[in-house]
């Protein structure tokens, strides 16, 4: 090889470095949003916390140890074959193609299921999607994360026992479960009804027809009834519409507990002054006084960047929820760059080692600036869940108050339900669930 | 039975509250032959305006938030932007389509259903708002004490609201110069406009009345439910008392109504618990499709001779 | 020039009686048929072929079937996404509880179970018409997902209510890959729409169009109404029901009742709409600019306004842009994307002399 060969080798590969050198590293980041349609006021509220948490990681942090935040939305209006087009769509982007993908619809997510485990791009469902997923011996790709439908409905148990002075004082109390006629109203019953038999109370199933904007008859079978308990398991307008009614039937607030798609400013404002007193479950709770919002604040809207039009959702329920989302998905990829490389863009199969591995304790809260803002979070082979724990808070009239501290989830009913659950799917799918010594 | 009565009486009630939305349809119907599937966003499109409004208003004027003078110069001003959807809609939807069948002039609505969903979201945000007409939703007292039946005060006033209306527009339907050329125009529009009634004015006209119905409407059902995106979904509701009572017919819209309303609570009470519940959602359109068995045109519906 | 039929004499009945009894429409459909089946899965790329070809081969066999109700027959349905689902579940059942069934004959006896509850949807239409049977026929709609709710059975009792689609295998052959799941789609689509094609020029067909044009002067002239109008709400939800079945088993995997609402029965009428009330050709039109449409509006709204409006504020545009283009194509063209496709073959058959 002559000289002026190798200079000139030399040269181009001195050009390749360095222009990698110049582009930092990006990790992209595809969001399936919904800005448009009935539950726009939920997407626009996730999606802009979420967002906003990224851009403030690249304006404080400079990206996740240099390596920058990049995202793209793709509207899916909620529609199970637009979020399919905007999976696919999305998958290939960036430098490693998507990192994570995260609908915020149960259709959307099972419509991907399938999917995700060939193409290596990790499925996170926080608080909605396939709760038996949470095996992740069968379900490698999918992270039901913090918490599922089951774990809830055995928290609401005992939230209720908890007001009535303790589990055995449930005997022969009337619970009602006031649910949306959906696969999604439906995955309570399970669970409620094991828990009855456990307990002793008396469960009453009312379905509500979508969209859920008439309830007059649930409401005067309910009055009719007389229960303890109502559990009000809904979505959309059936929030503030139950809230209405059962203040038109005199049924008290207080003794109403919510699911998380119940607990928003966004179920309770609508139904004013009916909503006083109601309670609802939360993986996230809300409120501005948080390290991690004061950052957002000062880093991104400080600076006139932000993603949502309206200041004021700033620490709402849903706002607060995307901020979560943000939060964990920028920890797996800090962790799984831990164990792959600092610095790197990584491959959606690489990220995914991170949402297994995932540890915020209490300490790594505090470092996040999110102490008692999310519950504590460890996951592992075996359980994509992680989590388990939700806070109840109570609706003032203004705005939500949390009243409980973490409640966990009854893990052990859970869990042989999750597993039982899981194993008929892989029977059913002919999957060999792995080994979960064998993982690292 | 005294619970029976309490199922009658609301289901009655609410029956009234799809009789306000179904009154939209019937109104277009009547005058242009469209069956307008975008009444259900004209309902969310207005309410989110007045809402909107009277967000801005204080502001604006440095009027009290809540008061009267801002709730009356939103009220208008909703209604003038349905008027002005009303002219937009003639010049831009109806009138380049004149003389299409039906099925695309359905499917136009179905478009204008998108156009307005988008444009009240893009003005206005998807927040969810809530809206106090000033009439609490509890039970009316007396009843309770003496019947023990529950019957809220909301529901009364609301169906208060649909009589006037109903009342008020067979009046202007029947006495006044508009309401008898709207007639005409809806009996035959060749011959209505031989003997020189305007036609575009006519439809103006009659979008915008269904532009003010959609806005009562809104302002109802918003104060219920609260104003949001699902405010559409009570077109579903109106559909099946549509059906029964008539496409051309407002009497027609407000018996419908009736009809549907106490069935379908009575249905859901009485025989939902043996099927699971939930079926609310199908049940009124299989009871009008009972009714349409025998009288294909509704029960009020003007009766259809084919003639080959 | 390039389109004349000057000069092709038909000699005999089957010459005359063919699918295209022109040249260089038979040249062309075996062009296109061709070009999908062997250059498309060459070249074009997963994301093509996993969310666009795909959807847009499914939703056209759904809206030929609605077309064959709506354009044909002139019964305007709004249930047509319920008899998809029937389809689905129909074909999930019969793969799940017979040993050895084999996938084709599975959707097809799905397509069975849909023709068979459109049928008992379709008897109303003996006496009801227009809007009228339109809104009964939401009735279909909102019972039938009900239905898949409620009743447990038919998703084999999974605690979410949602069904996933077997793996596909014919004869030994794995059906895994975007590939093999496309060719699999175009090939059930195609063949359905070759056999519409000619069953809408058939005794049938005829009578289906007689019966839209005017029921009353068809049954003076000796048609059957209630036999025309039950055949050809068991066609249309037949091919409905397959359409389901492919949707779940070729394109989305696992399906839950709710999927199939009231907006994708909409989405199914615009299609035919758009693409030509009355016309095989249109369906695949209607279904590709359906399709397509929201997302290339996804795709360059954000591209053109970029950072100078939210977020929030591009996908209102986007629906704002949707609804005005269907307000303005049906303005422009009220006969759909096939008559405009009838007006080029006009042009062409002169090409390219003026007169």
């Amino acid at each position: 090889m002559n000289l002026k060969k190798t200079v000139i080798l030399g040269a181009a590969v001195a050009g390749l470095l360095g222009s990698s050198m110049a582009i930092a590293a990006e990790q992209f980041i595809g969001l399936p949003s919904y800005r448009v349609g009935p539950y726009a006021a939920g997407g626009s509220g996730i999606f802009g916390g979420w967002i906003d948490y990224m851009q403030m990681i690249n304006e404080r942090d400079g990206g996740i140890n240099g390596v920058k935040l990049a995202w793209e939305e793709c509207e899916t209006e909620y529609n199970n074959a637009r979020g399919v087009e905007c999976y696919e769509r999305l998958k290939e982007k960036g430098e490693t193609g998507n990192s994570v993908f995260q609908p915020l619809s149960t259709g959307i997510t099972y419509s991907v299921l399938d999917k995700v485990a060939k193409d290596k791009i990790p499925l996170v469902t926080m608080g909605y999607g396939r709760t038996d997923a949470a095996d992740g011996r069968v379900f490698p790709y999918v992270f039901p994360l913090i918490t599922t439908y089951w774990s809830q409905a055995t928290t609401m148990i005992k939230y209720i026992a908890g007001k009535e002075g303790g589990t055995d004082k449930l005997k022969g109390k009337k619970i009602a479960l006031l649910y949306h006629d959906s696969a999604y109203g439906k995955e309570s019953h399970a669970v409620l009804e094991k828990m009855a038999e456990r307990y002793g109370y008396e469960l009453t199933k009312l379905a509500v027809a979508h969209p859920g904007n008439e309830q007059q008859s649930q409401w005067l079978q309910i009055r009719q009834l007389r229960p303890d308990w109502v559990i009000l398991w809904g979505w959309g307008v059936m929030n503030p519409t139950a809230l209405k009614s059962a203040a038109k039937t005199g049924f008290s607030r207080e003794k109403m507990v919510g699911v998380w798609w119940s607990g928003a400013e966004e179920d309770t404002v609508p139904a004013g002054s009916a909503a006083k007193g109601f309670t609802a479950a939360g993986y996230n709770v809300a409120g501005e006084n948080y390290p991690v919002i004061k950052d957002i604040e000062k880093f991104v809207y400080a600076k006139g960047h932000g993603n949502m039009e309206d200041k004021g959702r700033i620490g709402s329920v849903y706002y607060n929820r995307g901020v979560v989302h943000g939060l964990i998905t920028v920890e797996a990829i800090r962790k799984a760059q831990e164990k792959f490389g600092k610095g790197k863009a990584l491959t959606g199969e690489q990220v995914r080692w991170g949402f297994e591995n995932l540890d915020m304790d209490d300490k790594r809260l505090g470092e996040l600036g999110a102490t008692g803002f999310l519950p504590p979070l460890k996951t592992s082979c075996l359980d994509h869940e992680g989590s388990g724990k939700v806070k109840y808070q109570q609706w003032d009239g203004n705005k939500w108050n949390v009243v409980t501290d973490w409640i966990d989830a009854d893990k052990e009913l859970v869990r042989g339900m999750i597993e039982e659950s899981a194993a008929a799917y892989a029977k059913e799918k002919g999957i060999t669930p792995r080994d979960c010594s064998k993982e690292m | 039975m005294q619970f029976f009565f309490e199922v009658l009486i609301g289901g009655l009630l609410s029956g009234v509250l799809y009789a306000l939305v179904a009154l939209g349809f019937v109104l277009i119907y009547k005058a242009s032959g469209v069956f307008n599937f975008a009444q259900g966003a004209m309902v969310f499109f207005a309410a989110l305006t007045f809402v909107g409004f009277l967000e801005i208003l204080p502001g604006w004027t440095g009027w009290e938030e809540g008061g009267r003078a801002v709730f009356w110069l939103a009220f208008v001003l909703s209604l003038a932007a349905m008027v002005v959807l009303a002219i937009a809609t003639e010049k831009f939807v109806l009138r380049p389509l004149v003389n299409q069948p039906p099925i695309t002039l359905f499917m136009a609505t179905i478009g204008l259903t998108f156009l307005v969903e988008g444009i009240a979201q893009g003005i206005w945000g998807a927040n969810v708002r809530g809206l106090n007409l000033g009439i609490a939703d509890v039970p009316i007292e007396y009843m309770m004490d003496n019947f023990n039946i529950l019957i809220s005060s909301f529901d009364v006033f609301a169906a208060a609201v649909a009589a006037v209306l109903v009342a008020a527009l067979a009046l202007f339907f029947q006495y006044t110069r508009i309401g008898r050329a709207l007639r005409a125009v809806a009996d035959d529009h060749q011959a209505a406009l031989s003997i020189g009634i305007p036609l575009r004015h006519i439809w103006v006209i009659v979008w915008a009345v269904a532009g003010f119905v959609a806005l009562v409407a809104g302002m109802i059902w918003g104060a219920r439910n609260g104003v949001q995106f699902a405010l559409t979904f009570t077109a579903l509701k109106a559909l099946p008392v549509l059906i029964l009572g008539g496409f051309t017919s407002v009497p027609g819209a407000i018996v419908g109504g009736l009809i549907i309303g106490a069935s379908e609570k009575l249905a859901e009470v009485y025989v939902g618990p043996f099927v699971g519940g939930g079926i609310e959602s199908w049940f009124p359109y299989i009871l009008a499709l009972g009714f349409l068995l025998f009288r294909p045109e509704g029960l009020f519906g003007e009766k259809h001779i084919d003639r080959v | 020039m390039l389109y004349r039929e000057a000069g092709q004499f038909k000699a005999s009945y089957e010459a005359d009686q063919q699918i295209f009894p022109i040249l260089q429409d038979r040249i062309g459909v075996l062009l296109l048929i061709g070009f999908f089946a062997l250059a498309v899965p060459l070249f074009a790329d997963q994301y093509w072929l996993k969310a666009i070809l795909i959807p847009v081969l499914i939703f056209s066999l759904a809206a030929i079937g609605l077309n064959i109700l709506t354009g044909y027959a002139g019964q305007l349905s709004l249930g047509s996404a319920a008899f998809m689902a029937v389809g689905a579940f129909g074909a999930y059942n019969f793969m799940l509880r017979i040993d050895g069934m084999p996938f084709l004959v599975a959707i097809l006896l799905g397509g069975l179970c849909a023709a068979l509850v459109g049928v008992m949807f379709g008897l109303p239409s003996l006496r009801i018409k227009g809007f009228y049977l339109a809104v009964a026929t939401l009735a279909a709609q909102f019972f039938i997902v009900w239905a898949l709710v409620k009743i447990e059975w038919f998703s084999n009792y999974s605690s979410s209510g949602v069904i996933t689609a077997q793996e596909i295998e014919i004869l030994g052959f794995a059906f895994d890959g975007p590939q093999s799941k496309y060719l699999l789609t175009l090939f059930v689509v195609v063949v359905m729409a070759l056999l519409a094609k000619n069953m809408v020029r058939s005794t049938t067909g005829r009578s289906w169009m007689a019966v839209r044009d005017m029921d009353v002067a068809a049954e003076v002239i000796g048609i059957r109404l209630m036999r025309t109008k039950l055949t050809a709400f068991a066609v249309s939800s037949f091919y409905c029901g397959v359409a389901g079945a492919l949707y779940a088993y070729t394109y989305i995997g696992t399906v839950e009742p709710e999927g199939f609402n009231l907006d994708l029965s909409f989405k199914i009428l615009f299609m035919i709409i758009i693409g030509g009330v009355g016309s095989i050709m249109g369906s695949f039109l209607g279904a590709a600019f359906i399709v397509l449409l929201p997302i290339a509006l996804d795709v360059f709204v954000p591209m053109l306004l970029g950072d100078l409006v939210s977020s929030s504020f591009v996908s209102n545009l986007q629906l704002i842009v949707f609804g005005g283009l269907i307000v303005f194509f049906l303005i422009v063209e009220p006969h759909g994307l096939a008559r405009l496709w009838q007006i080029g073959k006009e042009k062409l058959r002169l090409w390219p002399f003026p007169h």
